[in-house]
């Protein structure tokens, strides 16, 4: 009943391709938006801030990042870390090296120099697929660490390898409050986000998800292998890249390569098959599933055992949360390998009818 | 000159270890069409529950044949829980399950025995062959070259396993197509029970070795990670190609970090596999030993 | 008998002296005809004679071991599948090449990618070129979406349609290409008899409003003798027959060949 879409009639192909053609998704939107723009930066605590919020916002990048790649164009990564890592030394070293370089400047530097070694890496996907090709990323992810280690003019010749990220000033204001790292971040993803959704309704879209589904038919329509794999690595790398620049600079405030390990890029291949794989808002709702999960179970673990007496130790929780991942991963996989996204939409089928019956 | 052989003969003893984890991988894979990701859990759920028991008392000989149970009874779970419910799906989601299951069982082997690292003595020590030494100049470890009688003797139980027997048979069918093996009457529960058992089997042993040789702890699960170049170079469905390939790994790795890797400020172990893996692949994309695809349009 | 509408042109494609071979296996050996502008050319023989393959050598998905391919006066000695597509070469597939995840609109709309030049940063902004662009190309998806009557199905993914719906969406997007030279492989197999009129009125709708030229797989003979201007026989990879439907048809070695005379 609520989400009924009768008489709402479109006129034009531009309203029929809009991204929200039916009237209650725009309202549904415009309240989201409201809600994050004005009622959050007033209404929550610094922890909520910098503990929940930026880290889903950043991670939602990445995993929007790995949509693009795995989800729409089909190609499997293991190393979106890897590439958020480049994102992130690149936008140190270009604060670090060019005088006066606006700090969003260095961001974009940071994606470009990502989508430049993502196209590198790319490459041997027009010769390699599936899992051969999740290999070859992992080779990746270890390489990329291992230079950012050891070559010393990435990291400044630091001695302990960890290095201060540079203060946040834009236009001479400085974002050093939770509150406005979130503001700022919450921006740049709400842009990349829209860039994303428009990408993949339009040819561009269309012509990765057909490389997905059967390259040699993509071939004979015309589409060219080669520029649609490297495009999508390089778009995905972008956004790894800038994810990973915000991943120092608003969330950590280091720019380490530890950070950046294998474990992330589970993490976020993780997000993307809880949240649904190739869709803009699975990205968004499986990160916030994987960030909030370890939050909530940590918190009902030691509420168990506040009032129960049961006296949990620390290790049982983290190889709980281990167990819970993985559980998780499995029960999304059989029950619904579309992951939430999927979930959302059947959702808003029965809200066609609900509360009727039929 | 003859540190090179030592390096070298070092370099393929520590790559038949590889090739232990590897063998699990390709019975899996041979036997099922999914590709474990969850093989090196099993190594080291396998060593830390064997030493778990010996620290409860057992004595050796009894231990060994109840974490063999042990193995077993996760087969079944896995078989029930996992692969029933995911029969006809794409690789690419078994594959991921996969990852999901060997979180789980980090998770659970450390929940049940704890997090400590332990060591292993299974009486052979990693010491040089007396005689070898003193002829040849070169060190080579008793240990290892134990480790490679038992992979071999391993290797040729399977093969024999594989191919001559009636149960091998019906796992290649199995692997090659579910729906056509059930079609013509194959249990294919049972079969997957029996694979995964045998594969827990592999694991064990391999995380006996492993453990002995690195001491039993939560790094185990990496050595996993470093068994898929050698899956690359030797073919994802070759009992002998996961020893050819693990030679070959094992080897290039340690001639690399010792003759490369002092140029380029070392640590070239953790990236030189994967990277040669990938090379390899934009030349062969099968492996040494993989079927070549060919795709029908 | 072909409807006679239309007038049949000059040669626009020429095969001369095409050879293929897999490995040991030879598919098709020293094969030449000619297809003429406008017409409808059938391709027919018993299973495994290289039919296929011969669509597959014309638009580049194979390359042949020795011959010449002539396409609208352009000789090559092979033609490869992003040049065939851009010079108006477009087919269907015998086992359906759609891509499943996605809905029959974009099925179609991927038809046309070689129309659409908007760069993917102007697609992501979706401003001004990328924007008109995306209009324009789905009014005409839209036109050939009516023309193959498939607008009820036009937001459902393909993969949940029935194969005849399924065969008629790969037509839709070879259409969408504007091509001139439509290659279709088996376009009503695993159809009944409904499904093949409403096929075959497609098809030759197609050759007589957009003088689309066709060369077509096809096993059903009344198909072939009804729509057909000339047809190419092929057998073992070798041609035993080139002609009318008529000709054709009382040729001793094609009715051999069709009743397995040892030969």
């Amino acid at each position: 009943m609520i989400y009924r879409e009768a008489g709402q009639f479109k006129a034009s192909y531009a309203a029929d391709s809009a991204i929200f053609p039916i009237r209650q998704d725009r309202i549904g939107i415009a309240i989201i938006l409201a809600l994050a723009f004005v009622v959050v930066p007033l209404t929550a605590t610094p922890y909520l801030f910098s503990a929940i919020l930026i880290p889903f916002l950043i991670l939602s990048l990445a995993a929007l990042g790995l949509n693009i790649l795995t989800g729409y164009a089909g190609q499997v990564s293991l190393g979106t870390a890897a590439f958020m890592a480049v994102g992130a030394f690149a936008s140190y070293n270009f604060m670090l090296r060019v005088p006066n370089m606006p700090i969003l400047l260095a961001f974009v530097g940071g994606g470009l120099m990502a989508a430049f070694v993502g196209i590198l890496f790319g490459l041997p996907s027009l010769r390699i697929r599936g899992f051969y090709l999740a290999v070859a990323t992992l080779a990746a992810q270890f390489f990329i660490l291992w230079v950012l280690t050891k070559v010393g003019w990435i990291t400044n010749y630091s001695s302990s390898g960890v290095i201060t990220a540079q203060r946040v000033v834009i236009l001479g204001y400085p974002f050093s409050t939770p509150a406005a790292k979130y503001l700022l971040v919450l921006s740049i993803v709400a842009v990349m986000a829209l860039a994303a959704k428009n990408m993949a309704r339009g040819n561009v879209g269309r012509s990765w998800m057909a490389v997905r589904d059967m390259d040699v038919a993509a071939e004979v329509i015309g589409i060219r292998l080669m520029r649609a794999k490297l495009l999508a690595f390089a778009v995905s790398s972008f956004y790894c890249g800038v994810a990973g620049a915000l991943y120092a600079y608003a969330y950590l405030g280091t720019v380490e390569p530890e950070a950046y390990s294998l474990d992330l890029s589970f993490r976020i291949l993780f997000m993307v098959i809880v949240g649904g794989v190739g869709s803009v808002l699975g990205s968004f709702l499986g990160s916030a599933f994987i960030t909030l999960l370890p939050v909530l179970l940590s918190v009902s673990v030691r509420f168990l055992d506040a009032s129960l007496d049961l006296h949990i130790a620390e290790s049982t929780i983290s190889n709980l949360e281990l167990m819970v991942f993985g559980g998780l991963i499995i029960f999304f996989l059989i029950v619904e390998p579309h992951g939430l996204a999927r979930l959302w939409q059947i959702a808003k089928e029965k809200l066609r009818l609900w509360p009727f019956p039929h | 000159m003859s540190f090179f052989f030592e390096v070298l003969i070092g370099g393929l003893l520590s790559g038949i270890m590889y090739s232990l984890v590897a063998l699990g991988f390709v019975l899996i894979y041979k036997a099922s069409g999914v590709f474990n990701y969850a093989q090196g859990a099993l190594v080291f759920f396998a060593a830390l529950t064997f030493v778990g028991l010996l620290e409860l008392k057992l004595p050796f000989w009894l231990a060994l044949p109840a974490t063999l149970a042990v193995m077993i009874v996760l087969a079944v779970v896995i078989e029930r829980v996992i692969l029933r419910p995911l029969v006809n799906q794409p690789q690419i989601t078994l594959f991921m399950a996969t990852i999901g299951l060997s979180f789980f069982i980090e998770g659970l082997a450390q929940m049940m025995w704890g997090a400590n690292v332990r060591g292993l003595d299974l009486g052979l020590q990693d010491e040089p062959i007396q005689w070898i030494s003193d002829t040849t100049g070169m060190n080579i470890s008793k240990f290892d070259l134990a480790a490679a009688g038992v992979a071999a003797v391993l290797v040729a139980v399977l093969a024999i396993f594989f191919n001559r027997t009636r149960i091998g048979r019906a796992l290649r069918a199995v692997a090659d197509d579910h729906q056509a093996a059930l079609a013509v009457g194959i249990p294919l529960r049972q079969i997957w029970t029996i694979v995964w058992g045998v594969a827990g089997a592999v694991a064990l042993v391999a995380g006996l070795l492993w453990g002995a040789r690195n001491g039993v702890q939560y790094a185990l699960t990496f050595v996993a990670l470093k068994a898929l170049p050698v899956l690359i170079l030797g073919g994802f469905e070759s009992v002998p190609g996961a020893i050819v390939g693990g030679l070959i790994i094992g080897a290039s790795e340690k001639l690399a970090e010792v003759y490369i890797g002092p140029y380029v400020g070392g640590g070239i172990e953790g990236w030189f596999p994967y990277v040669l893996a990938l090379v390899f692949l934009l030349v062969r994309p099968e492996g040494l030993f993989g079927e070549k695809i060919i795709r029908r349009i | 008998m072909a409807t006679g509408a239309r007038r049949i042109g000059e040669t626009i494609l020429k095969l001369e002296d095409i050879s293929l071979s897999f490995g040991g296996v030879k598919a098709l050996t020293d094969i030449s005809f000619d297809v003429r502008e406008h017409e409808v050319r059938a391709i027919i023989g018993p299973n495994g004679a290289g039919k296929s393959s011969m669509l597959n050598v014309i638009n580049g998905v194979y390359r042949p071991q020795r011959g010449a391919i002539t396409f609208r006066g352009g000789v090559r000695r092979d033609m490869n599948t992003h040049d065939a597509a851009a010079h108006g070469i477009a087919r269907t597939f015998q086992n359906i090449a759609l891509f499943k995840s996605m809905s029959v609109l974009d099925n179609v709309m991927t038809g046309r990618n070689l129309k659409m030049k908007a760069s993917f940063l102007e697609q992501a902004l979706w401003i001004g070129r990328a924007r008109r662009e995306e209009y324009e190309q789905r009014e005409k998806v839209e036109a050939v979406i009516d023309f193959l009557e498939i607008q009820h199905i036009r937001k459902t993914p393909v993969g949940r349609l029935p194969y005849g719906l399924q065969k008629r969406v790969e037509l839709a997007r070879a259409l969408a290409a504007e091509p001139t030279l439509l290659l279709l492989d088996e376009p009503m197999a695993g159809m009944n008899v409904e499904e093949k009129q409403d096929m075959c009125r497609f098809i030759l709708d197609v050759n007589e409003q957009y003088g689309t030229t066709i060369v077509l797989i096809e096993h059903d003979m009344g198909v072939v003798m009804d729509i057909s201007d000339r047809v190419v026989v092929l057998d073992y990879g070798k041609k035993i027959g080139d002609g009318t439907p008529e000709e054709v048809r009382a040729d001793r070695a094609v009715i051999d060949a069709y009743l397995g005379v040892a030969h």
